[in-house]
């Protein structure tokens, strides 16, 4: 009898087995209580992963609440596979970011594919056809090997996953900084399009429907995936690779022309992706929300190996795997569906009326729990939480203020900084125009795709700063968002919500717990003043590498925006020569956690640039309105590196010239980062309208056809200098890194 | 006239393939499940990109023993404009309807993005709309898109005017800077650059629909001497 083999409750107990799943003594005794005896082997394992942080927020959730999820054209906030806003129409469109930062850590090109098949699992399972995918990236410094290999296979496992499936990879952003050195950040977000009639749950409901199970084969990887995700990495990650899960995009791709066949057909009762955590968290998931119990035979179980314990199939995180309730009876017009794929699903169980989460194997019972209390009731933690001593310092201290020489030669070496620099060499390798929508694919301020047969456009952008999040969180948090909606607003478009990918060290350090705190507080208070509700998000924790060495604080802000008609759609680029160049907003000399600061200091300190949220939401509302009246010709937001960098990023599209007058300091006019400034052109024959609209604005210079970069301050020249010298520094940066060899 | 788009598992470039027919055109199109398959009835056959079988053992290789491909076989030999774009196209190399094969891009990454091309040939069913040596814009989205043929073949494609297309700028290490030939008749198209994703200038570029409307011309004349 295979039980036999199986190590007894008593020993999980005495011997503190539960520990290494990632279970607590506490949460243990809880979990013994909840039972009203010991769990055998199989159901602690269901408890570790659903309790993980990863599947539970045990630790966020305090925070998450803070979050305003709610909005008059949110369909659903968090808490199903993606969230969904109306777009009119009877359309809505769907996104959720995800992080998969350990397993990316480990096996860079399956973690990373994996994640991008996960998101666009979350997405589908709504009922959603993915239309973009966008991803949030951050490394260390590129002149490490390791950090190297890291960068090239997780965008090779982006492009290998993304580009199979036929979904375009549009957007997203690439950071650099030592922060990452040991934990690098893959964030991938998804967005989708539904009708509304179209939208899908995830829930078993109908006592004595049939639980089915479609997709790959249940195998040995990925086991203990979400618990992997929950702790810090070490020196013995490298023995967790078989934590990482293996990607099959073509799997992925036959299963989402089934299951958008399948939510047409009205069997289906529910349908729910198995993410982290498998089959465990799936069919808990489903039965609690419906309120119901789940009994399935695990037998049933497609599997990739042979002798499989209970405990392998539960916690595999195999992916390309789908669960569906459908009525009883009927199961046969379900399967006759996913079989024109060449799919195969099959029935595994049932719903059950009694609330309990239970699993048969080889003719016994090898798991029986109650399923909200393993679905829902993981504990939560209140952290305590302590300002950072260093915090303290940076608030203390004068403002920086960086002394520069050569603006010229600064320019060149602010534009060759990998997290300023094109990374053309990154999207390049991205399949960016399938499905014939793209707009603006990447290396635009903001991706924009239209929505077909209609006069509608999608903007979408994915945004952090995390140099200011360092400084202060809460500050860095209300920028995040910000400029995120800057990007939307540029391109033309109204922000609608966004989804957080939160990425941070341990919270049960203190000091990393109170950067969650605000950087949390931050968000939160961005999104209500620019009306951008949260409508899911993910949070990743323990990103910590050998050394208790905490990445900065990293909340990705993934926003959507709705572009009305096809004529608001507006480049972050100068169009032609002879058109007034505008910069709009203050400048001062704030250069806190700021790109000159990183690369002349070698690291980040003093306050983060001051943001007033008020001012953000009318400069921003007046940008939109001044697009939408046709007066715009371009706009950029202004961003790493300040004016200096935006303007000849302006340029490199079109090869053109500008001829530019700033007052005041040079090194604050071009240099500084200050927020809420936008760089927009406009034709000459639009000046007067434009400036009635946005009183008191006047051009800082033109757009020339010369193809010379030239800044003049108080009747000085401080560069003049080719546009293309420029855009080969720009250009040429990450290509060069990655080609040498360290 | 009507356009049959053939969807594989693992076609992705089918809908934009059907949309270029059936909205930018504005012909009769229909997707056509590779199992389902009836094509007898239609005018032209597209061959969309994309991964079909996943590009498992050779890009093209498994979808080019499918049971469809003796209906393709048919049509070919029956005159009909048959288009193979990226997936396609390899898919007519591996059933050896088009001469040579596709290798790795010469810098082993998958690329994508807008590429010139010359027009080598415009005198085909598929570029009459063209100017001989016109060039166009048309993006490329492949990481196997680095075309391979001996010498001999080079001589015997450029001989009968097989090459239809050729990169300005050779991205993917191509023999002859070759983006596109034909077969000796002159009714079958291999191209690896995608001209369905270049129809509307809103996207960046609408060389790409000449190509249909060629087919479209080549169509109506041909039906008009008939009649």
């Amino acid at each position: 009898m295979p039980s036999m083999l199986e190590i007894s409750p008593q020993q999980i107990e005495q011997d503190r087995l539960y520990s290494e799943m990632g279970l607590s003594d506490a949460e243990f005794q809880s979990i013994k209580k909840i039972l009203g005896r010991l769990p055998n082997y199989t159901e602690t394992g269901l408890f570790s992963v659903m309790w993980s942080e990863h599947c539970s927020y045990k630790n966020s959730k305090p925070l998450l609440k803070k979050f305003p999820t709610e909005g008059p054209e949110v369909l659903q906030g968090p808490g199903e596979g993606a969230g969904i806003i109306d777009i009119g129409d009877e359309q809505a469109v769907v996104f959720k970011v995800e992080s998969h930062n350990h397993p990316s850590a480990v096996e860079p090109y399956q973690g990373a594919a994996t994640g991008v098949g996960g998101i666009l699992r979350d997405v589908f399972s709504m009922g959603a056809r993915p239309v973009a995918l966008l991803n949030s990236l951050r490394f260390g410094s590129l002149e490490r090997p390791r950090v190297k290999y890291l960068f090239e296979e997780v965008v090779h496992g982006i492009a290998g996953y993304g580009n199979c499936v036929g979904v375009p990879t549009v957007g997203g952003e690439v950071q650099f900084d030592d922060a990452y050195n040991g934990n690098p950040l893959v964030n991938a977000m998804c967005v989708g399009l539904i009708d509304h009639k179209d939208i899908q749950k995830g829930i078993a409901a109908g006592i004595g429907n049939t639980v089915m199970y479609v997709g790959a084969k249940t195998g040995r990887d990925g086991i203990h995936g979400a618990t992997f995700a929950s702790e810090e990495l070490s020196e013995e990650s490298e023995e967790k690779r078989p934590s990482v899960q293996v990607g099959d995009p073509f799997m992925e791709k036959l299963l989402i022309e089934a299951c958008l066949d399948v939510i047409h057909h009205d069997a289906l009762v529910g349908i729910q992706d198995m993410g982290a955590a498998g089959l465990t968290s799936s069919a808990s998931e489903m039965a609690s929300k419906a309120g119901t119990g789940m009994k399935m035979n695990l037998d049933l179980i497609p599997q990739r190996e042979e002798n499989m314990t209970a405990y392998e199939m539960m916690l595999s995180e195999s992916q390309e795997r789908m669960l569906l309730v459908v009525e009883k009876g009927r199961e046969e017009e379900i399967a006759k569906v996913f079989r024109k794929y060449n799919l195969e699903a099959v029935a595994v169980g049932e719903v059950t009326d009694n609330q309990r989460f239970t699993l048969v194997h080889k003719g016994e019972i090898v798991a029986d729990v109650p399923v909200d209390n393993l679905a829902e009731d993981a504990p939560v933690y209140h952290q305590p939480s302590r300002v950072p001593e260093y915090y303290k310092q940076f608030q203390a201290m004068d403002d920086y203020m960086p002394k520069i020489t050569d603006h010229k030669e600064t320019l060149h070496q602010l534009l060759k900084q990998p997290t300023i620099a094109s990374k053309q060499w990154v999207y390049d390798q991205y399949d960016s125009m399938v499905q014939a929508n793209t707009v603006f694919a990447p290396g635009s301020d903001a991706a924009v795709i239209r929505v077909r047969d209609t006069e509608k456009a999608l903007a979408m952008t994915t945004d952090c700063n995390s140099r200011y999040l360092y400084v202060d969180p809460e500050v860095g948090g209300q920028i995040a968002v910000a400029e995120a909606a800057r990007n939307i607003t540029c391109s033309g478009g109204r922000p609608l919500g966004i989804t957080d990918g939160l990425n941070f060290g341990s919270p049960e350090n203190p000091e990393i717990f109170w950067q969650m705190e605000k950087s949390v507080d931050g968000m939160s208070e961005a999104c209500r003043i620019l009306s951008t509700p949260v409508i899911s998000g993910n949070v990743s924790l323990y990103n910590e590498s050998f050394g208790g060495q905490a990445i900065y604080p990293t909340p990705i802000v993934g926003m959507v925006g709705l572009i009305e008609k096809l004529d608001h759609i507006t480049p972050s680029h100068f169009q032609a020569a002879g058109d007034l160049v505008y910069l709009i907003g203050e400048t001062k000399a704030e250069f806190g956690g700021s790109e000159l600061q990183g690369m002349l200091e070698g690291r980040h300190f003093g306050k983060a640039p001051a943001l007033d949220l008020n001012t953000e939401m009318i400069r921003q509302n007046q940008i939109r309105t001044a697009i939408q009246k046709g007066l715009v010709e371009s706009a950029h937001d202004l961003a790493e590196g300040g004016l200096g960098v935006a303007l000849a990023e302006s340029l490199f599209a079109h090869d053109l010239g500008c001829e530019v007058n700033v007052s005041g300091d040079a090194t604050t006019a071009l240099f500084a980062e200050s927020q809420t400034r936008f760089l927009v052109s406009v034709k000459q024959e639009n000046q007067e309208d434009f400036e009635a609209l946005i009183r008191g604005v006047k051009p800082i210079g033109t757009v020339t056809e010369d193809g010379a970069y030239r800044i003049v301050s108080e009747g000085e020249t401080v560069v003049e200098e080719e546009t293309s010298a420029l855009k080969a520094s720009w250009e040429g940066a990450i290509p060069c890194l990655v080609k040498s060899k360290a | 006239m009507k356009f049959a788009v053939v969807v594989f598992p693992g076609s992705n470039c089918d809908r934009d393939m059907y949309h270029a027919a059936k909205d930018a055109l504005g012909a009769e199109a229909d997707l056509v499940w590779y199992k389902e398959a009836d094509i007898s009835g239609y005018d032209a056959i597209l061959l969309p990109g994309g991964f079909s079988y996943g590009d498992y053992l050779r890009s093209g290789a498994i979808a080019a023993t499918s049971p469809v491909i003796e209906q393709i076989r048919q049509a070919v030999e029956d005159g009909k404009p048959v288009l193979g774009v990226c997936n396609g196209f390899q898919v007519l190399l591996e059933m050896g309807i088009l001469p040579g094969a596709m290798l790795k891009n010469e810098k082993l990454k998958f690329m994508c993005h807008f590429e010139n091309l010359v027009v080598e040939n415009a005198e085909t069913m598929f570029t009459r709309e063209y100017e001989a040596k016109e060039v166009i814009s048309i993006p490329i989205a492949h990481g196997e898109g680095n075309y391979y043929c001996d010498s001999e073949t080079l001589e015997e494609l450029r001989a009968n005017n097989q090459i239809a297309f050729t990169y300005e700028n050779n991205p993917n290490g191509s023999v002859g800077d070759i983006a596109g030939i034909t077969n000796k008749e002159g009714n079958v198209l291999g191209m690896m650059p995608h001209p369905e994703r270049a129809v509307e200038t809103l996207l960046g570029s609408e060389d790409g629909l000449r190509l249909f409307q060629s087919i479209l011309t080549h169509w109506r004349n041909t039906h008009a001497i008939n009649a």
